[in-house]
């Protein structure tokens, strides 16, 4: 399995798909989060591994 | 599938089992970030270079400032203003920065900890000197409190906020003598107050939005912009990459914020169609540039100076800011 953190939410999914289709499976917009993996950012094409944990920043601000 | 010419072509390495992994347009290494609205992939090094590059060549283009000018930039403690900090620190214009403790907590201690945050960035690099005005303590309250004291600010304490804000940045680039105020805005900022404005057809709103606001004669600073092109997405990417710590909890007050409820419905059409945010925006300022809203901006209003603080004022004698401190000062011992 595969977890992917955003903010206090923790989501998971199969390893094996790529983190596109893992945030379009969580309902997660790409476009409004990056996601980092061991520290370093990924692009969404990037297919996730078993175990990994991916931590998702989100980027939208403003009032 | 292997056909290295197609694959460096299209930015794309392809793997065994047909999976792709985008690539460095650059350089060829495994990419950090997919622009899709460039159709551009870079790695850590080369994206970091390309937004520092892209940075200049917005405000050149723009006429936003000299290298000789100094600039005053408004830091608030969050990703765009930090980053725009940093950037404008690395190419070598002399700009400072000014944080202003508008005095929310909202349980987070969010005014606290975005000072810190901007304290740290300007502790970490060699001539970054930081201003800081903390609203309670030169006025006896902060921001939340006093709104609450005022009848729109009851309703709306993020106009009250923004108009303190404005107050204070135009005043300390002044008394400082700073050519030009920047602010860290960027294109979903952008987009989102164009889309809202769009909606209502604010066509005042939309004649003056501009990267750049030229300064006035009564004593109004140049403001600009130099992030207006980028994504929010991006230069979240940068400061990540830079290693920058910010504020990542919202503004208490934001929660529900017209701009961001905006921000969400662009974005899904950005997923949909990439590139779509940028054309709006850009679109717009083509359109303004030719002359789509020449001669709604409405008539320039007669700019007095404050008989109290002496900045520049169109609401009569006194400024907005100030009677709002006389309000709070009667209201609260009354």
């Amino acid at each position: 399995m595969v977890r992917l953190i955003f903010r206090d939410q923790e989501f998971q999914v199969k390893s094996g798909m790529t983190l596109g289709a893992a945030l379009t499976k969580c309902d997660l917009n790409p476009q409004m989060v990056l996601a980092v993996r061991r520290g370093k950012l990924i692009t969404e094409d990037v297919i996730l591994e078993e175990g990994d944990e991916i931590k998702l920043v989100a980027v939208i601000s403003g009032g | 599938m292997s056909d290295p010419f197609a694959a460096r072509y299209l930015g794309r390495l392809v793997l065994g089992g047909g999976v792709a992994a985008v690539k460095c347009r650059t350089c060829g290494e495994p990419a950090v970030i997919n622009m899709r609205q460039h159709k551009l992939a870079l790695c850590a090094d080369h994206y970091v270079a390309w937004f520092q590059g892209q940075t200049e060549r917005f405000i050149g283009k723009y006429g936003m400032f000299t290298s000789e000018e100094r600039v005053l930039v408004a830091v608030s403690g969050g990703k765009d203003s930090l980053a725009l900090w940093d950037v404008l620190l690395t190419l070598g214009y002399q700009a400072d920065g000014l944080y202003i403790g508008l005095g929310i907590d909202g349980g987070v201690q969010y005014s606290a900890e975005s000072l810190e945050m901007a304290q740290r960035f300007a502790a970490g690099r060699a001539g970054a000197e930081l201003h800081v005005v903390d609203i309670a303590g030169e006025y006896g309250l902060g921001v939340p409190e006093a709104a609450q004291l005022t009848i729109r600010g009851r309703t709306k304490p993020c106009a009250v906020c923004g108009m303190v804000k404005r107050h204070v940045m135009n005043r300390v680039a002044r008394d400082g003598g700073y050519a030009v105020l920047a602010t860290g805005h960027n294109l979903d900022d952008e987009a989102a107050v164009l889309f809202g404005n769009t909606l209502h057809w604010q066509v005042g709103y939309l004649a003056r939005q501009a990267p750049v606001l030229q300064e006035s004669a009564g004593g109004l600073v140049r403001k600009v912009k130099p992030f207006c092109r980028f994504y929010e997405r991006e230069t979240a990417a940068y400061t990540l990459l830079q290693g920058i710590d910010y504020i990542y909890v919202e503004c208490p007050f934001a929660d529900g914020a017209t701009s961001i409820h905006h921000k969400l419905v662009l974005n899904g059409l950005e997923a949909e169609a990439p590139g779509t945010k940028l054309q709006f925006y850009l679109s717009f300022l083509q359109a303004r540039r030719a002359g789509a809203f020449a001669g709604m901006e409405g008539s320039a209003p007669e700019m007095l100076a404050c008989r109290t603080c002496g900045q520049p004022t169109t609401a009569g004698d006194q400024c907005a800011f100030c009677r709002l401190w006389e309000t709070v000062r009667v209201r609260r011992h009354s």
